[in-house]
């Protein structure tokens, strides 16, 4: 029998017109200095880096860049906050703090969904609608924790720990802010946040919030740089923990160099998630969900569903709705509003995905990429999927970190979970039908944190996020989120 | 051997001193101590082993576990993960009532052996005590402890989503070094309350009863690899305890802080759990809890949707 056919052709009737979002209100500084006990501050030696516009290959800033001298500075005032201030203050108190800063989020809302997209390259509807509001929902969560963390640890009294130094990635650089911030302040530690080099812009308009709605000197600190900061950050002597999200392979280093120290840590690294979809699932609304799980945010994703798994007998079904879902996505201006894929985050970035692109060829695959026109400036990858790869192929074990998927068959259940689960990470997974129970037995069976069922890529400040095996270790968010931040006594 | 062999202890009998003459003299016949893996007690599969000596006299030859035999107790911990993660919380709390049980039938011949290694008499009888007293505490969270560390997340979005507890998977554990049997169970009993599996390293120097442990497991019908035990020298062991691809989470108790360091280091290549259990006092109440089991737990968290 012949399929209808379901291609929806955008390329001959249809066009878009442009549909920027405005940029005027949103105000970048030429020049960054880094945030350290309530103001902005010269690094010592005076050096810059440039932040850039990667869907134009512009710069949008030059940015302090901290030594180890200036991580000092801010790990001394973050120690001085915390014992003269933060810990002393009353529990309601240091909530209400932090509801200020989420109702200060949500005020300058767009501002900050504009300089995110400016900087990170991402589509502005995703930062309008999923990075700024979860950011600021975070910090709504936790400031409602402050004064009630006797309620979250039956048996135990919370106490804080200290100092926090958080390292944070270029994909969601204001949510990641969040959620390492609103959690740490909640539990009554101060803390010391590293943005990424590629991506610092946001993190230091929410130091600017942080200024102007009076959060005390020191609690809040942001030292801006390269690995060397992070590095500083990691090995000084006077910080009581390390938050780190980032790749697997510096999470090793970190968690070798911790060894021998009283610190703590949680690590939130790389994933290779499995999206699973039985012969029985709803195909188009799972079409959209591979879409989604690979596709959002470029697949810029430490939880994207960068691995296919699919029925056989309905293989050729999914992937031709697939190929037709793709020849859909615009990829183009972030800051225009309809554009789906947005820029990848820096040249550095783009070779590595490129690099996989020709590993996976070389291996063997067969790869297929929408036929979008991509801007001349800036960096762009168009999405990409890869059928006839094996188990064995990088491009299945070894995290992209782009809009590239890799689609494998199966035949029965057992071959789906075995499939899925056979990668040294664990971060998340997804699984499609229409069986109930079914949905729960591979739920359980993946063995993974974050388990989507018949959706894909959902966050909430509710709901605790984190990795099995090498995905890392600890929780952020929920309930689950405070133990990172406490010692419990 | 053969010389030494008549001067050898037994485990049983407190005074274990054959008679030299008369008709009526019996060699008492003493235990030999092999490691338990699998469910089973192989020696050590590179013939080691190291003397355990008490006042100048042979107490056992006690096997000398080889990396090897750490490697085969992990692929039995890791075969019996699969069954045991999904056995019900009441069937893991049974077998560790079981074990209690099992224990406070063996009364006597545990303190005899920890009499044996050099601990006094009342001291023994009070660690005993207190093991069997712990297994009956852990039993019966292993139903329970889900229900205190879980979660209904009330996310904003049209879903149901909710986080529960799971096993980490293979715990490799180095049981403290001056606790022979209290501080080995207080480490062995959360982990697999919790539905873990694992490979213990004994007390160098207070390995019997470590040993013994298995066969009152074994009698309490706990499935083969879910719990091995191995008896060697720390310091050939604890890094590939720590360093091993297929081991989840590593769990360390002595007061070595050298070694603590060696093992985290070790831990990191596959983003090991690593949990420091230094200096604690195994009898006091606050050695034993459910935080002990979380520590080797991740959280998942699961994402339905609401609608049709």
């Amino acid at each position: 029998m012949a399929r209808p056919d379901t291609k929806l052709r955008f390329d001959t009737g249809w066009q878009y017109a442009p549909a920027p979002e405005s940029t005027d209100h949103a105000r970048i500084d030429p020049q960054y200095g880094l945030f350290i006990n309530g103001e902005f501050v010269a690094a010592r030696r005076r050096q810059h880096f440039t932040t850039i516009n990667p869907a134009t290959a512009k710069p949008l800033a030059k940015v302090a860049q901290a030594d180890a001298g200036d991580v000092d500075r801010a790990v001394a005032a973050a120690r001085r906050a915390w014992q003269r201030s933060w810990s002393k203050l009353k529990p309601a108190e240091r909530g209400k703090y932090l509801y200020r800063i989420a109702r200060a989020l949500q005020e300058r809302a767009r501002e900050f969904a504009v300089i995110e997209t400016l900087d990170g390259g991402k589509p502005i509807r995703e930062s309008r609608d999923v990075d700024v509001p979860l950011a600021a929902a975070h910090f709504f969560y936790y400031a409602g924790w402050a004064d009630k963390l006797d309620y979250a640890f039956p048996g135990r009294r919370a106490r804080s720990l200290g100092v926090a130094g958080q390292i944070i990635p270029w994909n969601f650089p204001l949510l990641m802010a969040a959620w390492k911030i609103a959690p740490a302040l909640a539990c009554g530690n101060t803390v010391v946040l590293k943005p990424a080099e590629t991506t610092p812009l946001t993190a230091l308009k929410l130091a600017e919030l942080i200024r102007d709605v009076g959060l005390p000197p020191g609690v809040v600190n942001i030292v801006t740089g390269a690995g060397e900061t992070g590095a500083a950050l990691v090995d000084h002597a006077d910080v009581d923990k390390i938050a780190f999200t980032g790749s697997t392979e510096v999470g090793r280093l970190i968690q070798r160099r911790l060894a021998g120290t009283a610190k703590r840590y949680t690590l939130e690294l790389g994933g290779k998630a499995a999206n699973v979809i039985f012969a029985d699932a709803a195909l188009d609304q799972a079409v959209e969900g591979i879409v989604d799980g690979i596709f959002f945010n470029q697949g810029h994703v430490c939880c994207a569903g960068s691995r296919l798994l699919v029925q056989e007998s309905v293989a050729d079904e999914v992937i031709t709705k697939l190929k037709d879902r793709m020849e859909t996505l615009i990829v183009g201006d972030p800051i225009d509003k309809n554009t789906d894929i947005g820029a990848i985050n820096s040249a550095a970035q783009l070779a590595k995905i490129e690099d996989y692109l020709e590993v996976g060829q070389a291996e063997g695959g067969e790869m297929y990429q929408s036929g979008s026109r991509l801007p001349e400036a800036g960096y762009w990858c168009r999405p990409t999927l890869f059928t006839g790869v094996s188990q064995s192929s990088r491009v299945v074990q070894e995290e992209i970190f782009g809009p590239v998927l890799a689609i494998q068959t199966f035949r029965t259940f057992q071959e789906a979970l075995d499939k899925a689960n056979n990668t040294p990470y664990g971060l998340s997974g997804g699984i499609w039908t229409d069986k109930g129970a079914k949905i729960f037995r591979m739920t359980r069976a993946i063995r993974a944190g974050v388990v989507w069922a018949n959706t894909f890529n959902k966050f909430d400040p509710t709901a605790p996020f984190g990795g099995y095996k090498e995905s890392g270790i600890g929780r952020e968010g929920g309930l689950h989120g405070l133990d990172a931040y406490v010692e419990l006594v | 051997m053969a010389a030494r062999a008549g001067k050898r202890s037994n485990g049983a009998p407190a005074t274990s001193k054959p008679r030299s003459n008369g008709a009526s003299a019996r060699l008492p016949i003493a235990k030999t101590y092999k490691l338990y893996v699998d469910g089973k007690f192989p020696r050590s599969e590179s013939g080691r082993y190291y003397p355990l000596e008490r006042g100048g006299r042979l107490v056992a030859n006690v096997c000398r576990a080889s990396r090897k035999d750490f490697r085969d107790a992990v692929v039995a911990a890791r075969n019996a993960f699969a069954t045991w993660s999904q056995a019900s919380a009441y069937l893991r709390g049974q077998m560790l009532y079981r074990a209690a049980e099992m224990l406070e039938g063996r009364r006597e011949q545990f303190v005899a052996e920890l009499v044996l290694q050099g601990v006094a008499r009342g001291p023994a009888a009070a660690e005993v005590t207190a093991t069997i007293d712990r297994l009956v505490y852990y039993a019966g969270w292993a139903d329970k402890y889900q229900q205190v560390f879980s979660s209904v997340n009330p996310v904003a979005t049209s879903h149901f989503n909710f986080s529960v507890l799971e096993p980490t998977g293979v715990v490799a554990i180095i049981a403290p070094e001056p606790s022979a049997l209290l501080g080995l169970v207080s480490n062995v009993a959360p982990a697999v309350a919790g539905g873990n599996t694992c490979v213990v390293l004994a007390s160098k120097t207070l390995p019997l009863t470590a040993v013994s442990l298995g066969e009152v497991l074994q009698a309490s019908d706990f499935p083969g690899g879910v719990v091995n035990v191995l008896t060697g020298w720390r310091e050939e062991l604890a890094e590939q305890f720590a360093s091993h691809m297929d081991v989840n989470a590593v769990v360390h108790c002595d007061n070595d802080a050298e070694m603590a360091r060696r093992v985290q280091v070790a831990a990191a290549d596959n983003i090991k759990r690593v949990v420091l259990r230094a200096g604690l006092d195994w009898y006091a109440d606050e050695s034993q809890s459910p935080y002990l089991i979380r520590d080797t737990q991740e959280t998942k968290t699961t994402w339905h949707p609401i609608g049709a």
